[in-house]
């Protein structure tokens, strides 16, 4: 990674040609929950956030630096964490005045924001909305009080649904509800209501993820010790199943293995730009890039990330430059978790066989098969890395 | 120290040519030490434990797998015949059931035997069956307890067993103790004045017994003979009896304990011979050297081919090892006459050998060899023993594995039995005649040693002694039972093969050829340990136990529901990649048995647990 964080000449050539985002990454939680592995800090890790914006902004300019005058617009800003609402939103807007003075935001873009259902007021909201924010992204996970006990989460079992109301009183047209499925002790009727809380507050986007036990977390050592017990991959499917049943009943369609929307309008164009091999840039520690077939990542610690800011130099810790084989395999992966899949022209003879064996088997559409595209059923949906893996080089 | 007589110019009645008979842990081997540093062939400075004992398996199981021969210059320190000065060639015997072959050719190399028991625990099984082959080669016995040192040995209760089991007076029996050295002078002594001299006829045409032969990398084969008549000398061309070959002899000596080249060896001589040659099989044990420009017309007797009696599918864990393996395989040959092997396909284990082996032992010791030596990672699959199928048609095939059994047209199934003796405090004969009914066994006999300590004998299929009898023995005796067998023939059984199918597909390493009440139980525990270990795929897979195309046990691995990362990730696409790269690479791993995925692992492991070589483990000292 070169200390100026300069990029190959050609990977910048064609910036935002497949779209162009911003990440930006805040990196504080008021707790760290038992299951989260993400570049989070709490006050006691001695991270402030007093003065992270600029910081920030100082990333920023060295990224206009790189990118000089070839991108052509910002179509979509997320700001993701941790829990950006950590932040106060004056501070979150001045971030997104520096993006559009630096690239310019594209009239329509979508500007998103996670955020607690804790850490959000009907003044914030509104605050949010004026500064530009078109999007927000609450982490409701369940309406099952011992589930969020599980989780650590510090919200009551009612709050994310009001928090979903009170976003779109303030004038957010499009508002997320994010869940978990698949912790300990949550029964089907547990999810049954959380899906319904998510549907009755009127949302027009849904994420549902499986717990994941990540190595390191609190959550996995509980598991170890065998205070809790591990996630059952059976009940995982049963809780998809029920998840999908239910969204697309009340209208939310999948347009990737874990993502409802209302419409099309309601997609999450951010998350879309990462899987439809866009560019964008991640500002903040340990965020991610990508950029013309270069992916690179920030130092993780807020402390080195800042120093290496004020020292002149790129907070960029490594990157890869994909070959053409890994840029394919990234394709495959990503493309056919969404609802349009893969055209079957980029398989080779081999995936081509074993696309094959998937119809046969139900885990590809037949209709869209017919039509030229690998799309997933939704047995095939459960197994699609069984799916992405034979159909891989 | 005496001056040593010349190696090749020793008048036979000078030699006494004997061999120590003794268990696995009853210390033969300090005992040995101490005769070394006793006759001073090794000063203290040299003397490394267990001398003889070369091979590092060997040192580290306290066993001994090949013999070696050790001439010891010796003057009777005390009583009658004291001062005379005579020679002594020890001739270390291998300890373990499956070499009894190689046991018998040493045996008969001597005129005398140390029968050596721990005076803590008494005498075991094997060491009770080659004190029989001692007998029948007319042997004299001197018997000796060893450890009386032990706190826990109990000399007199042991000396009263020794005597009835060799017909002597207790007292009779010498008391050693090799670890501190008390009593080996005297029984030095003993040996020069019970063992006989050997007799031969020194102008008759040459004839030496070859009881041992030994893959030097450095100077081929060392192959070591006792001479019964006539003389070797070391500008003679040597003839192999038993095939005829003429070999240029390069060198001939004695041990003592490091070669000494010598002009010859006469009669009653021990000592080894150097032709050149690289294999051990063109100087096999039991075969009789002569000389090529007078050669003898009849050959010693009691020759035998080593022939295998147990056989098992070795495959490297990584494909691209064959290679290395077969080299290796070549190497090992080269000194060992018993080890057999040809090139084998399994469905589910890929490139690999079918050895076959003189047994359980021998095969751990190759594994383990190829493992330590070669640096290989192998997989055995389960021992199994030859059959000889008779055909409805009249044919007769010979079975070494169970992809071999024919199907259908079988008229009669032929098993190996062995003549099988166990020893075991009384307390435990019901255990022990339990297992060995379990097991197919015909009891034939059975007798007190002494008060507390019983002989059964039985006759037992090969087939049940090789999976886990051994393990099972120990376990139901606490460790007390001894076992020693030898084969005996052949017997009619009523045997099938069962096959285990993995989604309608046969799994060739689980074959196997079972006796028909026990199929079921076989089928029934294969089936469920495959189900534990193969993953669950995206379809049900039914695992089937079958003999012929009636299914007698089956399991079910459910299909598998969710294989899909639901979590979000983010822009961390890459980490995503690797992951999925890494799953890519363990698919590239895994064993395609139809369209079932199997990790080798689950192979691996289904094979490790009911092998049945791994059993005989416990057997050398740690």
């Amino acid at each position: 990674m070169p200390a100026d964080g300069e990029l190959p000449a050609e990977a910048v050539a064609d910036v935002g040609a497949r779209g162009f985002g911003v990440y930006v990454h805040v990196p504080f939680c008021a707790s760290r929950c038992g299951y989260c592995d993400f570049n989070t800090y709490t006050a006691g890790e001695g991270v402030d956030p007093a003065g992270y914006a600029d910081t920030v902004l100082t990333e920023l300019a060295l990224a206009g630096r790189v990118l000089g005058g070839s991108v052509p617009r910002v179509d979509t800003v997320f700001f993701g964490g941790g829990t950006p609402t950590l932040l106060p939103p004056g501070e979150l807007g001045r971030i997104l005045e520096g993006i559009d003075r630096t690239w310019g935001l594209a009239a329509d873009a979508e500007v998103t924001t996670e955020a607690n259902p804790e850490s959000v007021t009907p003044a914030s909201l509104a605050q949010l909305r004026r500064a530009g924010f078109t999007r927000i992204s609450l982490g409701m996970q369940s309406t099952a009080a011992h589930v969020l006990r599980v989780l650590d989460r510090r919200h009551s079992p009612g709050r994310a649904a009001a928090a979903a109301a009170e976003a779109r009183d303030a004038g957010f047209e499009h508002v997320n509800l994010d869940l978990i499925y698949g912790t300990p002790g949550e029964t089907s009727a547990d999810f049954s209501g959380s899906l319904t809380a998510a549907l009755d507050a009127g949302v027009d986007h849904v994420s549902a993820y499986a717990l994941i036990v990540e190595d390191g977390t609190r959550l996995a050592a509980r598991m170890r010790r065998g205070e809790l017990p591990y996630p059952d991959d059976d009940v995982a499917a049963d809780r998809y199943l029920a998840a999908d049943y239910a969204l697309s009943g009340a209208g939310l369609d999948w347009y990737e293995v874990s993502n409802w929307a209302a419409s099309e309008a309601g997609r999450c164009r951010h998350n879309l730009v990462y899987w439809t091999g866009g560019d964008w840039w991640g500002l903040g520690p340990g965020a991610h890039s990508h950029v013309g077939g270069v992916r690179w990542w920030n130092v993780k610690h807020p402390g080195t990330y800042a120093g290496r800011l004020a020292e002149g130099r790129s907070p960029g810790h490594g990157r890869e430059l994909l070959t053409a084989q890994e840029r394919q395999v990234e394709d495959v992966m990503l493309r056919l978790r969404l609802v349009d899949g893969l055209p079957l022209s980029t398989l080779d003879d081999a995936g081509r066989e074993a696309a094959g064996r998937a119809l046969a088997d139900g885990l590809l559409d037949p209709e869209r098969f017919d039509r030229g595209r690998a799309v997933l059923t939704l047995r095939g949906r459960l197994l699609a890395d069984a799916v992405i893996r034979d159909l891989l080089p | 120290m005496p001056p040593t007589p010349n190696a090749g110019a020793t008048a036979p009645e000078r030699i006494r040519n004997f061999c120590i008979i003794a268990h696995i842990d009853h210390g033969k081997s300090t005992l040995a030490d101490r005769m070394l540093q006793l006759t001073e062939v090794v000063d203290a400075r040299q003397m490394r434990a267990q001398y003889l004992d070369r091979m590092d398996i060997e040192r580290e199981r306290g066993i001994t797998i090949k013999s070696q021969a050790v001439r010891m210059p010796w003057r009777v320190r005390e009583g009658g015949r004291v001062g005379e000065d005579s020679v002594l060639n020890m001739i270390d015997t291998p300890g373990h059931v499956d070499f009894t072959y190689e046991v018998s050719r040493s045996l008969a190399a001597c005129e005398g035997a140390v029968l050596l028991v721990d005076a803590a625990q008494g005498i075991e099984a094997q060491t009770l069956a080659n004190l029989y082959l001692a007998l029948e080669n007319d042997l004299t016995i001197i018997p000796v307890l060893n450890k009386i040192d032990l706190p826990a040995a109990q000399p007199d209760k042991y000396a009263e067993e020794l005597a009835h089991l060799i017909g002597c007076q207790p007292e009779d029996c010498l008391r050693v103790s090799g670890k501190t050295g008390e009593g080996v002078s005297h029984l030095l002594d003993e040996i020069v004045r019970q063992i006989p001299a050997p007799v031969g006829d020194a102008q008759a045409p040459a004839r030496a017994m070859i009881f041992d032969s030994v893959y030097d990398v450095y100077r081929g084969v060392v192959t070591y003979v006792r001479v019964i008549d006539g003389r070797i000398e070391a500008r003679d061309r040597i003839k192999m009896m038993s095939t005829g070959a003429v070999h240029e002899l390069l060198e001939i000596g004695v041990i003592s304990p490091e070669p000494i080249k010598g002009q010859g060896l006469g009669v009653g001589e021990v000592g080894y011979l150097m032709t050149g040659v690289k294999d051990v099989r063109q100087s096999r044990v039991g075969d009789t050297v002569t000389i090529n420009t007078r050669p003898a017309t009849e050959a010693l007797g009691g020759y035998k081919d080593p022939k295998p009696m147990v056989y098992s599918g070795l495959y490297p864990i990584d494909g691209s090892d064959y290679p290395d393996l077969r080299d290796a395989l070549d190497k090992l040959k080269l000194n060992d006459a018993a080890l057999s092997y040809e090139p084998e396909t399994s469905a589910a284990l890929g490139f690999g050998f079918r050895c076959g082996f003189l047994g359980l032992l021998h095969l751990e010791i190759i594994r383990e060899r190829l493992e330590r030596e070669f640096d290989l990672d192998l997989i055995s699959t389960s021992p199994n023993v030859v059959y000889r199928v008779n055909l409805e048609d009249g044919g007769e095939v010979t079975v070494t594995n169970p992809s071999e059994y024919p199907s259908g047209k079988v008229a009669q199934v032929f098993e190996p039995i062995v003549r099988a003796t166990v020893l075991t405090p009384n307390d435990y004969v019901g255990a022990v005649m339990e297992l060995c009914q379990g097991r197919r066994g015909t009891l034939q006999g059975m007798d007190y040693l002494s008060a507390d300590r019983v002989e059964l004998r039985y006759t037992l299929p090969l087939a049940e002694i090789i999976f886990d009898f051994f393990d099972q023995l120990k376990s139901r005796t606490k460790g007390y039972a001894s076992l020693d067998y030898e084969p005996s023939g052949e017997q009619q059984a009523d045997l099938v093969k069962v096959d285990i199918l993995l989604h309608g597909e046969p799994v060739d390493a689980f074959s196997a050829i079972v006796h028909k009440d026990k199929a079921y139980n076989y089928g029934v525990a294969i089936a469920a340990k495959l189900r534990s270990l193969i993953p669950r795929q995206q379809f049900e897979v039914p695992i089937q136990a079958a003999i012929g195309n009636r299914v007698i046990a089956r399991e079910t691995i459910r299909a598998i529901r969710k294989d899909v990362l639901a979590k979000c990730y983010g822009g961390d696409i890459t980490r995503k990649r690797k992951l999925l790269e890494k799953q890519k690479e363990g698919k590239k791993r895994m064993k395609m048995v139809g369209r079932v995925e199997v990790p080798q692992e689950a192979f691996i492991a289904a094979l490790s647990t009911s092998d049945g070589g791994a059993d005989q483990r416990g057997t050398g000292k740690k």
